[in-house]
């Protein structure tokens, strides 16, 4: 058990101190980063490398962004194995149509519920 | 998103240059992050979801927290300090979501909430939607299936 929740820290904060190197040495914006994670978890998920990943790391690499790529790219996979060619454009979205709907969800309620704080 | 809002996204992340602190706080929090996503993830097993159940439910779960903590005005405090630990878990998505819809309330629930709040998951939405129809097309035509 103790060893499943170290695997998940350190994978996952692998992810993020990556991303902070990318940050402080390149010019890659948090924008990019976003962007470039969801695309590489992709790309790495296609590859067939992602997945042994998350079975390893768990939560360490299914919650960092790649994971979510890695999800697009599963879905896709599944959805044209089960229905052909319409699961080209199916696959990605339906996969991962949970954390955006919630994403949505729950962003619009904090924004009926919450004012903006002046920030200066 | 114009140039203010930008470089104030940019300086929320990368507020100082001090990488031999920033490093090891992103991999901190970013971990920290990741571990409460185990935790979840053994509480919904537990409960009975099978292991996809469970890890979507933890997604919803990091979500939701993320988004309430962004309302709270409390993620932007850890984001000082998490960096990339911040934004690069799907806590970072969601804030991403939910930050410009509460920024942008005063301009309206139209051309405010709604339209601002794909500023930035807009775009990883797009892209991370090309890639896996380019990743679907290659299957079609290779038959990897």
């Amino acid at each position: 058990m103790f060893i499943e929740y170290l695997k998940a820290f350190l994978i996952g904060g692998l992810f993020c101190a990556v991303g902070q190197v990318l940050i402080d040495y390149t010019k890659l914006t948090p924008a990019r980063i976003l962007v470039g994670y969801v695309v590489a978890g992709v790309v790495l998920g296609a590859l067939g490398v992602y997945q042994p990943l998350v079975d390893f790391a768990g939560a360490g690499a299914s919650v960092p962004l790649t994971g979510f790529g890695n999800l697009l790219a599963s879905g896709v996979r599944k959805a044209v194995s089960e229905d052909g060619f319409i699961g080209v454009l199916t696959g990605g979205l339906v996969a991962s149509a949970a954390g955006i709907t919630a994403a949505v969800l729950f962003g619009f309620i904090m924004a009926v519920l919450f004012k903006s704080k002046d920030k200066s | 998103m114009d140039k203010q809002e930008y470089s104030k996204l940019t300086d929320k992340v990368s507020q100082n240059s001090k990488s031999y602190l920033n490093i090891p706080k992103a991999f901190v929090i970013g971990g920290l992050i990741c571990t409460l996503g185990q935790l979840l993830l053994n509480l919904y097993m537990y409960w009975g979801a099978d292991k996809e159940l469970a890890s979507t439910l933890v997604s919803v779960t990091l979500v939701f927290l993320s988004a309430l903590f962004t309302g709270l005005d409390l993620y932007d405090n850890i984001a000082k300090h998490g960096g990339a630990g911040t934004l690069v878990p799907i806590t970072g998505f969601a804030n991403a979501v939910a930050a410009p819809a509460i920024e942008f309330k005063t301009e309206g629930f139209i051309l405010g909430v709604g339209a601002k709040m794909f500023t930035i998951a807009g775009s990883v939405i797009v892209y991370g939607t090309l890639a896996s129809v380019v990743y679907g097309l290659i299957i079609v035509i290779f038959k990897l299936y």
